[in-house]
């Protein structure tokens, strides 16, 4: 770290599968990264990317029957997540680690009241009364801004709009006051506004609560007005990684200048997203041992059919993997 | 094909206040209810009213269509129908329920855990194959012999053979719900908010209480309908082959077996325990149904076609399943 401050969480070399009947799928290839205290990490990519899986291997929420993780390392205070027992990750979920979810439509149990689910989090780690816990409820709804949070308290999710039910997930994720937020794509199922109110909220309490947040998104917009540093993660590896600013001014790699080149402009259709790259990502079951994008890569050239490049310092906390940056190692040789 | 749809109810508060008041909405729940507590009342105070003794024997008047004095006829012994068919009540209700109660705790856990604890799975799913291969009458055949005299011993004869009987059923009937359980429980854990509530660090047991039981309550609540039914028509078979409660000690099935014989001649002998446990089966059938919806806090809204309501399946659909359940095992008994 270039402060000196150790980072509060790092991943080293993650890598994890999906089992699907008859196939593999490498979702996670070796990540690795650090998160910094208070930071806002943004995470892009596109759909299958990895981001999700990367995010839930780490807290060991990927589902049990079909998907494990096969290497790495994610130290937190010290230990290694991976390695740690059940049990201490379950006590580190929900208390140090506040996780929202992509879906605010099916990440609430119909069956249960707002007030319970929310309630949940403080039973669980505060070990609050039943009461002390309803209470807290209330509260944690105010501060995401829903009115009249008694009365709220006893409807199900059903009669909450799919903005407010976001909310309640972000209230749930912060019931404890987390050291490090996961949001995943909290702000794409929202309208405009709304997102803005939810970017508004977060920024206030990662100043008030001092929380890391990585941040997955699809949406570079939103990555520009939150992030501190972004991670670009395509075939799940990370392909470039570098402070917001940084990203944005001289992006390396061919991926993230695609990303960017595919931003709507203010006066451009608003609608223009990741989407406008041309191609498809690769198929995550047989990878091949060159450099994923290059089916894709308007800039590939003859080094690329070699084997895949690794991530690369290209300047301060800026690193790409690409052939196009030069290789530090054989720029010492000559 | 389309019922009228039922007046949308005004929004109500959560809890179980709404529950209830969802549960009252339900027509068809409300009258199963009221034939279901009507046949309760009846079979626990009828006999107070109609005081003849089910198994005093008039010779007189065998074989007797209705009158007053034996509103339901007579048998071919002279012994009354109505006061045996509200006695017999008491027992199959009794054995139906308790054994209905047995099967579906029992399917339930073994549902749960094989659903839920992923190396108990196949062990336990090879178990209920094993139980659903065992040939049913002559196991159980085996079962009461070997214990029927013991228990009599321990139990007295009458509590001896309800606990005996109770248990075979129980015992020999939690494979479907272990089954449907498992089902859900496997579709359920993969819901997203499950995943939410490991991701806030709720213990497995708390997520199994809190967000998997009782979203699979809809088919155990249906199983549990049809496992009365099945408890009833299983213990009938029974008593038919001699290994049920004694004769003198009227069931409902007992009632329907002992009519079967004289069936051309006085059809009412079948019918009446027949509509008693036809009548007992659909209302716990239309129970069932309402608590279902009643249980689901959606059904505050206007019902949408599919979605939470999927699991309806016809009254008649499941009547029919018992019926044939029941049929099949009735035929095991030629074997
Ligand atoms: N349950 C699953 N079984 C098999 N493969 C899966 C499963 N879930 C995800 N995958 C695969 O893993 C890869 C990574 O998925 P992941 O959900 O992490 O993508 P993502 O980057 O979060 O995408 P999105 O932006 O759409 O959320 C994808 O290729 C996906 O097809
Ligand atoms: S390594 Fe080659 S193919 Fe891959 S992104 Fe860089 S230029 Fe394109
Ligand atoms: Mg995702």
């Amino acid at each position: 770290m270039p402060d000196g401050a150790a980072p509060i969480l790092e991943v080293r070399d993650l890598a994890a599968v999906y089992r699907t009947r008859d196939a593999v799928v490498h979702a996670v290839n070796g990540v690795s990264f650090t998160l910094g205290r208070g930071e806002v990490l943004g995470l892009v990519g596109e759909s299958g990317a990895g981001k999700s899986a990367a995010m839930l291997a780490l807290l060991g929420l990927l589902p049990a029957r079909s998907a494990s993780v096969v290497g790495g390392q994610v130290l937190f205070d010290g230990d290694d997540l991976l390695r740690a027992t059940p049990e201490r990750l379950r006590r580190l979920r929900g208390s140090e680690f506040g996780y929202v979810f992509q879906d605010p439509a099916t990440s609430l149990n119909p069956v249960l009241s707002i007030g319970h689910q929310l309630a949940e989090p403080l039973r669980v780690h505060r070990g609050l009364s039943r009461r002390a816990a309803r209470a807290g409820a209330a509260e944690l709804l105010a501060l995401v801004g829903i009115p009249d949070p008694k009365r709220r308290l006893e409807q199900y999710p059903h009669q909450f709009s799919g903005g407010q039910r976001q909310r309640v997930m972000i209230a749930m994720a912060l019931a404890c006051k987390p050291r490090v937020l996961i949001a995943d794509e909290p702000t794409t199922a929202l309208d405009v506004t709304v997102q803005a109110q939810i970017l508004e909220l977060l920024r206030d309490l990662r100043r008030q609560l001092g929380m890391a947040v990585i941040w997955i998104t699809h949406d570079l917009g939103v990555i520009a007005g939150i992030a501190d540093r972004v991670i670009v993660m395509y075939a799940g590896r990370i392909v470039e990684q570098a402070p917001v600013r940084a990203l944005f001014a001289d992006p390396r790699h061919p991926y993230t200048r695609a990303l960017l080149a595919a931003l709507p402009r203010p006066d451009g259709p608003r609608e223009a997203r990741l989407r406008a790259i041309p191609g498809q990502p690769p198929r995550l079951e047989t990878l091949t041992g060159d450099c994923p994008f290059r089916p894709r890569c308007a800039r590939a050239f003859d080094r690329c059919a070699g084997p895949r490049p690794e991530l690369r310092p290209v300047g301060p906390e800026h690193r790409a993997a690409c052939h196009l940056v030069p290789d530090p190692a054989e720029t010492a040789h000559a | 094909m389309t019922e009228p749809l039922p007046a949308i109810p005004p929004r109500r508060r959560g809890g179980r206040g709404a529950v209830a008041a969802r549960f009252a909405a339900h027509r068809g729940a409300v009258a199963g209810l009221l034939v279901l507590a009507a046949i309760v009342a009846l079979t626990l105070f009828g006999p107070l009213l109609h005081r003849i003794d089910p198994q005093y024997l008039d010779y007189l008047d065998r074989n007797q269509g209705m009158s007053w004095k034996h509103p339901l006829g007579t048998d071919n012994l002279g012994r009354d129908l109505l006061a045996q068919v509200l006695s017999g009540g008491r027992v199959s209700l009794a054995v139906g329920t308790s054994a209905m109660l047995l099967g579906l705790a029992l399917g339930t856990l073994v549902g749960v855990l094989a659903g839920f604890v992923r190396w108990l799975d196949g062990p336990l799913m090879r178990l209920v194959d094993l139980f659903l291969a065992l040939p049913l009458l002559p196991l159980l055949l085996v079962v009461i012999m070997l214990f029927r005299d013991s228990l009599r011993a321990a139990f007295g004869p009458e509590t001896g053979i309800f606990l005996l009987i109770v248990f075979v059923i129980g015992v020999t009937s939690w494979m479907q719900t272990a089954r449907i359980v498992r089902g859900e429980v496997l579709a359920l854990r993969e819901q997203e908010y499950v995943l939410a509530a490991r991701a806030i660090g709720t213990r497995p047991r708390r997520i199994v209480t809190r967000h998997i039981l009782p979203n699979v309550l809809s088919p155990i609540v249906v199983s549990a309908a049809l496992g009365v039914a099945n408890a009833i028509l299983l213990e009938s078979a029974l008593s038919f082959l001699g290994l049920g409660f004694p004769s003198d000690f009227p069931t409902w099935g007992r009632l329907l077996f002992d009519g079967v014989n004289f069936m051309s001649l006085h059809p009412t002998r079948v019918i009446w325990p027949g509509l008693a446990i036809s009548l007992t089966v659909l209302s716990v059938n239309y129970i069932g149904d309402g608590l279902r919806d009643a249980m689901d806090p959606r059904g505050d809204l206007p019902p949408i076609a599919g979605g939470a309501r999927r699991n309806r399946r016809g009254r008649l659909g499941v009547l029919l399943a018992t019926r044939r359940n029941g049929r099949r095992v009735l035929q095991g008994k030629g074997e």
